[in-house]
């Protein structure tokens, strides 16, 4: 299946979604393309060293939170989750407090922008390296498993690079020999950073690789919240019911440069790019919630000034908190305080 | 492997492959024996064997072309060394640990190298000589050596190591000519397949890498040998890798270090051992009239002579001397710290 | 040591004292998981978990596929969400492949999320050589690690430390890497309290007073440092011993206190010398206590080749002796 915009039409059909539910999908799209652009907005002004964008990455990431079920799951996320956070539970305050890396931020300011981690979400701490964080969800996932806590489940995410990382095979295959609770979301955006899926695997379809591990394998349009959150959600509930992981694939495309420090046309023609363009999820979604009528057009209008509003206020919040004091950088290194010599 | 069927399937071998075949098979099985007896007799510190993988080693090692192609082996690879080349001799001399040994006595038994016979050079570390195969078959590739390709083996248990995932997945991406072989013997020291992988056929983890998988009886050397030859042959034609998945057994404990009796049942080996290759594929030749009954016993008594012969000249042969520890550890002499001259103007 | 001396105690070789300690853990938190390569039927390759599968079940004692960069990365993830994962390495000599998941995710966790995430959990691997286990079953791995701040590094050579110093780092809240010297497993007996203690972290051991030098060592070579000191003894040369048992965080009072008191110091350690552990003590004892030295620190450590090889005079050659030892100390007791 190859992602396209889905065609806007009556009769819509919303596999079990409420209207409120479709709206609050759509407000986290726009809500996602708005932080994005502030990040580089901001880095553009010299505000903020870094900003990584997650365009493209709205509609499959809004429509998989919508399948999360709060205070239950547990998402191991990667670097490229911005939507995914916000969906679950992270404020828009949050997400700027770590672009700005101030004190206030779940890490103190010490991670990179866009490694979200909060307890209370149910957000995993990770790292920046790839597939570092699959094992950790596995074994998250182990944890439930072993306690015999039904209708948990980890959705762990990553992007198609990283499924050629050792530690994703690894991972996966033991979540299949146990048949953890753990779903295993491939955001494949066909880049990863210069590289192309060709030149990452020897074919283009990751889900196929389930088969190989005894476990399910779908594939579907991630530029369809809807359909995302369907897969997402069946995917979720197999875990729930422990039935054991799944694969799942979510074909989109990432619209800008990996990050502010990347000119993807170096490796990659405008053209493409254009042509992708013509299937933004964010504006195609308007029209679907339009076209079946959940939404007006003056809905959409008003919605978008409030996450404006939302977006301006969170970046001036987090703007004024204070950056953390030297001090801090020898804090948390071991429980207690910290000496390599006794 | 089926012996009873009237429609023989020899795919092209001659009679002297297929003898050529038992008798790789036969030295195999009879100087892993030897090894064990050594060990017994406290004159080496560990042995370990390939028993049940007679026939799939056999097989594959006819079909690689000595001089052409290079062969990435595992530690249970002995037939396939002796196939493909190496002498008893210098498998004893890897057994005693001697100076005249290709690693100088350095490497752990059974991890041969030898750079005349195209064998690389191993260590004991699960699925690291995947990737260095792969690098191998891309030089290759790089320099358009047609004709040339790369055999890697591996057991079951390897498969679950991330460097088989990548090395299989770079092979794919650039179309290597690389036969990844995989020796199951259902036995990852005393994890079963099941709990290793969730389902049982590795060669199906091939449609994921968009490369050819297939399975083949580990214990029938012909079917053996036609499958590795087929994945050299596509391997050489420029159609990329492909992973063959031979499902043979492993009959005695992982190494004699290793006890199987803590993990598996007596009945379960016995069960295995009614399908053992090497006298099953006796039996076969004999049926077929390659060979009579008298000439296998004479076979297998020269090959023993050999054995013996062997055992006594690598035996006699030194250890290392102790100086040897510090020999070739960089190109140059090695010393962590240098000392330079003083400085000096021009 | 926190033990009372009417306390009873039983005589077991290090590789009993690692099982028993284990197998107390096992029984007293249910959290506790064991997961590695055979440690579930056949109950470890050194036998240490024999029959905890059936008294612990296959869900706490899980024999892992060949893949030992998740075997930490689950552990962590076990260990994020609740359990009291305890990792094991078959062989030291196989924890590169999970190097980045110790050095690169194990030891930042708490860091890197300012402390929301914790990892507390332990890899055990048997380490060392004088086994003929030749390249990659007789490695020395603690220097790789050493460097790292974050983790934490423990290698006791006596059961009763091993004990002590496992029970600790089960209930560290940080990560703790327990290293096993393969040959002291049987080699070495001693008697262990029977009760439940602990042994802080970060404290040497005295473990043969002396007024004339000071050597520091650990796992094996203490053993070997001991004969050695005692040989010299009937020679009329008083040495001290010291096992540091912890490598990470290190007892810096104890090695000082020595040090003041003998004015001389020897280092000895198996691994190789160059950026060793003796470095960092070298390094140390130079910053603290130059003045009150008589004589140059020295190390006896392992030569700088990348590993003993399998024939014997090869494993000879790299592994020091108690002979080599009362060599090296009588040098610097003389000086």
């Amino acid at each position: 299946m190859a992602k396209s915009a889905p065609p806007a039409r009556e009769g819509l059909d919303k596999r079990g979604l409420t209207d409120e539910q479709l709206r609050a999908i759509f407000r986290n799209m726009l809500l996602q393309r708005a932080l994005d652009n502030r990040g580089f907005q901001l880095n553009r002004q010299g505000k903020v060293p870094f900003a990584l964008g997650s365009e493209g990455h709205e509609a499959l990431q809004a429509g998989a939170a919508m399948a999360f079920s709060r205070g239950n799951d547990i998402l191991a996320p990667y670097y490229r989750d911005l939507g995914l956070a916000l969906g679950i539970g992270l404020s828009p305050y949050e997400i700027l407090l770590s672009i700005f890396a101030r004190a206030a931020d779940h890490n103190g300011g010490r991670q990179f922008p866009n490694h979200y981690s909060s307890k209370r979400a149910g957000v995993m701490s990770f790292s920046s390296i790839l597939a570092a964080h699959i094992p950790h969800a596995v074994g998250a996932a182990y944890a439930m498993k072993l306690r015999g806590e039904k209708n948990r489940a980890v959705l762990v995410t990553c992007g198609d690079g990283t499924t050629s990382e050792g530690e994703w095979h690894e991972s996966m295959n033991f979540a299949a020999i146990h048949k953890l609770p753990v779903v295993m979301l491939v955001e494949n955006n066909e880049w990863a950073i210069s590289t192309p899926l060709d030149k990452q695997m020897g074919q283009p379809e990751i889900w196929k690789r389930a088969a190989g591990y005894g476990m399910p394998g779908v594939r579907f349009n991630g530029f369809d919240p809807i359909e995302t959150y369907a897969v997402v959600k069946n995917a979720l509930d197999r875990a729930h019911r422990g039935e054991g992981p799944s694969l799942i694939e979510g074909v989109c495309y990432r619209f800008l440069a990996h990050s502010t420090d990347d000119n993807d046309l170096t490796y990659r023609t405008k053209e493409e790019v254009t042509e992708h363009r013509k299937d933004d999820p964010v504006p195609g979604f308007e029209r679907i919630l339009t076209g079946a009528g959940v939404m007006t057009v003056a809905d959409v209008e008003a919605m978008k000034k409030d996450v404006l509003r939302e977006t301006n206020e969170a970046t001036d919040h987090a703007a004024a908190m204070p950056y953390p004091v030297a001090s801090d950088l020898y804090t948390h290194v071991y429980e207690g305080a910290y000496q390599p010599w006794l | 492997m089926k012996t009873d069927s009237s429609v023989w399937n020899r795919e092209g071998l001659s009679d002297e492959q297929l003898v050529t075949l038992l008798r790789t098979m036969l030295l195999h099985r009879l100087l892993e024996a030897r090894g064990f007896q050594l060990n017994r007799q406290g004159k080496i510190p560990f042995a370990s064997a390939g028993e049940g993988h007679e026939a799939v080693q056999a097989g594959a090692a006819l079909a690689f072309t000595r001089g052409k192609d290079i062969f990435f082996p595992y530690y249970r690879d002995v037939g396939l060394n002796l196939g493909i080349g190496l002498s008893p001799y210098e498998v004893m001399l890897s057994l005693f640990g001697r100076a005249a040994d290709h690693s100088g006595g350095r490497q752990f038994p059974h991890h041969y190298a030898s750079r005349a016979l195209g064998i690389a050079t191993i260590s004991s570390i699960i699925a690291a000589q995947l990737s260095h195969a792969v690098g191998a078959a891309y030089a290759m590739q790089l320099r358009g050596e047609r004709d040339r390709a790369v055999l890697t083996t591996f057991g079951d248990g390897c498969t679950s190591e991330g460097e088989w995932h990548e090395s299989l997945n770079f092979a794919a991406v650039h179309r290597l000519p690389v036969v990844f072989l995989c020796e199951n013997n259902q036995w990852a020291i005393s994890t079963p397949l099941q709990h290793q992988m969730a389902q049982p056929d590795i060669w199906r983890r091939a449609e994921g890498y968009g490369i050819p998988g297939r399975s083949v009886d580990g214990f029938d050397p012909i079917a053996c040998y036609a499958a590795v030859r087929e994945a050299f042959d596509r391997a050489r034609s420029g159609g990329g890798p492909t992973l063959v998945e031979a499902k043979c057994y492993r009959y005695l404990a992982h190494t004699t270090d290793d006890d199987d009796r803590t993990y598996r049942s007596r009945e379960e080996v016995a069960a295995a051992r009614q399908h053992d290759p090497v006298p099953n594929f006796e039996q076969l030749l004999i049926d077929r009239g390659l060979l009579s009954a008298a000439s296998a016993t004479a076979l297998k008594a020269a090959i023993l002579n050999e054995i013996n012969e062997a055992t006594d000249r690598a035996e006699a042969m030194p250890y290392p001397a102790a100086e040897e520890l510090y020999a070739r550890v960089t190109a140059d002499a090695h010393e962590p710290w240098r000392s330079s001259s003083p400085p000096h103007s021009i | 040591m926190a033990v009372s001396t009417q306390e009873q105690t039983t005589t077991m070789n290090n590789v009993e004292a690692v099982r028993h300690t284990l197998y107390e853990a096992m029984k007293n938190d249910d959290r506790t998981v064991i997961l590695g390569e055979d440690v579930g039927a056949r109950g470890n390759v050194f036998l240490i978990t024999k029959d905890f599968i059936e008294e612990f079940g296959a869900q706490r004692v899980i024999d892992t596929p060949i893949a030992e960069a998740s075997i930490v990365g689950i552990a962590i993830g076990m260990a994020m969400e609740g359990l009291r994962p305890i990792a094991e390495i078959q062989f030291a000599d196989f924890i590169y492949p999970a190097f980045n998941q110790i050095v690169g995710e194990a030891a930042k966790t708490r860091y890197r999320s300012n402390g929301e995430y914790t990892c507390p959990m332990v890899i055990r691997t048997p380490y060392g050589g004088g086994v003929r286990g030749a390249l990659s079953h007789s490695i020395s791995i603690e220097a790789l690690f050493y460097h790292v701040p974050g983790l934490k590094i423990v290698a006791p050579a006596f059961p009763a430390d091993i004990k002590g110093l496992l029970n600790a780092a089960i209930d560290d809240p940080d990560p703790v890497l327990f290293l096993e010297h393969k040959k002291t497993y049987r080699l070495i007996k001693g008697e262990v309290p029977t009760g439940h203690y602990t042994i802080p972290l970060g404290k040497a051991n005295v473990v043969r007073p002396g007024t004339q030098l000071t050597v520091v060592s650990y796992g094996l070579y203490v053993h070997w440092a001991l004969d050695a000191a005692n040989a010299l003894a009937n020679e009329g040369y008083d040495v001290e011993v010291i096992d540091l048992r912890s490598i990470r965080p290190m007892d810096k009072t104890t090695i000082l206190t020595s040090v003041e008191k003998t004015r001389k110091l020897l280092i000895i350690h198996e691994d190789n010398k160059f950026g060793g552990i003796g470095a960092e003590i070298s390094a140390m004892v130079a910053e603290e206590a130059l003045f009150s030295l008589d004589a140059p620190i020295r190390r006896h450590c392992a030569p700088d080749v990348p590993a003993m090889g399998y024939a014997e005079p090869l494993e000879h050659e790299y592994m020091s002796s108690p002979t080599k030892m009362a060599d090296a100390m009588r040098e610097l007791v003389r000086f």
